[in-house]
């Protein structure tokens, strides 16, 4: 069985989010990028299939994200967690690409790989314009589930559990290629060192595919970014630990909460 | 501009909160942008849940399934959007808006906008306010006007009531879908608490850093007459059950006090909590969002915090 895991970096939340002057797009290129949490999510649930082993064959790992810049130890780090190959798909790409072109530009690489098995993030914290789960099943129309977890292959078929609100879950059986976004991995996504990646950088590869920039189909005239202005705020407590529960305490009294 | 869609969940035969509100958006919309509203639900009971949702007209698509099946729904929900060619499609930004949204986006060439918080009229224009980059930005984007799929944040706006007047209902035979066979439905094992029912919830987050600092909310909680309960974090790495989840997949809560320690308020976990009747938070990080819906909060360690607390509680010093 192939598995594709779809990876892609996006904007480091622990820091500032700066906007360019004309206030409709972040200044991409004074930012810090890290791998979409909810990606690596992905790769683990793939890495963790890999090693439970496939019933009928192995599970192949193939990580693969587009070549936006600044991407090559992201694919590395999956190679020296256990992937089996990292593809970079080149092109006249940015940081400016919206989800729908990075969905085309998926969709059309993956027709002609013969996967079994796509995984990517449920989201990322910058898909305005889509998941890439439902957009690239879309293109593709290939079946798909979002907010997914709980994958395994068992008789060469993949078995999946999606979540429902309320702690409903509902478990599925995939007849073909299908696409999961998936929500979490069952278990944490695992640690590298950074020797371990600067070893594969020296004795691996990364494959390189040209592909074309596709139409920004679904265009999305954003008129403004801006930080949300909250009607309402905590009014917040100083002071040390103790100042703090006491004040907590006070606040119980006087709404008679608590025992 | 075509008619607008509304995509409709319901459970035990009454339509969801999230729905309702779906609903109010549209015949709100309908007025302003003179498009009639057609809603769609699925399952044996779509037919009674749309009979009074003030839609023009509804499409109850039945047939095939006895639970959601996404590939079934996605095709129905096609053929719908293929018949009527709405200007806009309202979904909910649940697992099913997600499933459908963007696929059913890619599929019949429609614009998709996702984390929709706002969506009005002004001057003219249909604009929708989005909440991105984990609640730090909002975007205001201009809504196509060649058509576009919405998924909302539930909780956006007020729900509306049911409509007096009959909303006239057609069938649909679900399409044949294959690829994805539903193989159980999984429902959360009785035995734990119940954390809807609880009048007091101290809720931990990423912060508590260690399976072992649980034991601080726990005394925490038993000082307070409360449960603990956490958000998505904390199931993720096993060291709660599912049962305890506050937020989008986990459960919506209303106490009389939510004590929220280490959570810095994803939209997903604030969908869950924010209507609690007292919300104070505790985090490090003077800018988390958990602040624009807590009534109290501070920036000390809740590693401290909670043992500190609990004595007070305990000692009345």
């Amino acid at each position: 069985m192939r598995a594709a895991v779809l990876l892609k970096d996006v904007p480091d939340l622990v820091e500032d989010l700066e906007l360019e002057e004309s206030g409709q797009a972040l200044a991409v290129d004074v930012l810090s990028y890290v791998p979409s949490e909810w990606d690596d999510q992905a790769l683990e649930e793939a890495l963790l299939l890999k090693e439970d082993g496939g019933g009928t064959g192995p599970v192949e790992v193939h990580a693969i994200a587009i070549d936006t810049g600044d991407i090559d130890a992201m694919l590395f780090s999956a190679l020296a967690k256990g992937a089996d190959s990292a593809t970079k798909l080149t092109g006249d790409f940015d940081r400016g690409l919206t989800s729908r072109q990075r969905a085309r530009i998926l969709a059309t690489y993956l027709e002609g790989q013969a996967f079994d098995l796509v995984l990517t993030g449920v989201q990322a914290v910058d898909d305005l314009d889509g998941q890439i789960a439902g957009l690239l099943a879309g293109y593709l129309h290939w079946p798909h589930a979002s907010v997914v977890r709980d994958v395994a292959v068992e008789d060469g078929q993949v078995r999946f559990v999606q979540e429902y609100a309320g702690g409903v879950m509902g478990e599925f059986r995939a007849d073909g290629p299908v696409v999961l976004g998936i929500q979490a991995a069952r278990k944490p996504p695992r640690y590298v060192p950074i020797a371990r990646i600067r070893q594969i950088q020296r004795t691996s590869s990364l494959s390189e595919v040209s592909m074309e920039r596709p139409e920004d189909a679904g265009h999305l005239a954003v008129r403004r970014l801006y930080r949300p202005e909250s009607s309402s705020h905590a009014a917040m407590w100083d002071g040390d630990v103790d100042a703090v529960a006491a004040a907590i305490r006070a606040l119980l009294a006087e709404k008679q909460l608590g025992n | 501009m075509g008619p607008i869609v509304t995509v409709l969940e319901h459970q035990g035969g009454e339509l969801t909160q999230a729905s309702r509100e779906l609903l109010a958006k549209a015949r709100e919309l309908s007025d302003a942008l003179a498009a009639p509203v057609t809603a769609v639900a699925f399952g044996p009971e779509a037919a009674a849940c749309l009979a009074h949702c003030g839609a023009a007209d509804g499409v109850a698509v039945t047939g095939g399934f006895d639970t959601y099946v996404p590939t079934v729904w996605e095709a129905s929900l096609r053929a719908v959007v293929d018949e009527l060619k709405p200007g806009l499609v309202l979904c909910a930004n649940t697992t099913l808006g997600m499933d459908l949204g963007a696929s059913l986006a890619a599929q019949a060439d429609l614009a998709m906008i996702a984390y929709v918080c706002g969506l009005d009229v002004n001057e003219g224009k249909l604009q929708a306010v989005c909440q991105v980059y984990a609640g730090k930005l909002m975007a205001e984007v201009d809504v196509p006007t060649t058509g576009a799929v919405l998924t909302v944040l539930p909780g956006s706006w007020p729900a509306g009531s049911e409509s007096q007047a009959e909303t006239p209902v057609r069938p649909l035979s679900a399409a044949a879908a294959p690829g994805l066979e539903p193989t159980r439905l999984i429902t959360p094992e009785a035995g734990d608490v119940d954390i809807t029912r609880a009048d007091i919830l101290v809720s931990v987050g990423r912060g508590i850093e260690d399976p072992d600092n649980l034991e601080l909310a726990e005394a925490l909680a038993a000082a307070l007459g409360g449960v603990v309960s956490c958000s998505r974090p904390v199931v993720d790495a096993g060291w709660l059950p599912r049962t305890r989840q506050v937020g989008k997949s986990g459960q919506t809560v209303k106490p009389k006090l939510y004590l929220a320690l280490g959570i810095s308020g994803a939209p997903e976990h604030l969908q869950g909590m924010k209507d609690s009747e007292l919300i104070v938070a505790i985090n490090s990080d003077p800018g988390a969002p958990i602040f624009d819906v807590a009534h109290y909060g501070a920036t000390v360690d809740i590693l401290e915090l909670m043992p500190a607390l609990t004595e007070q509680l305990e000692g009345g010093g």
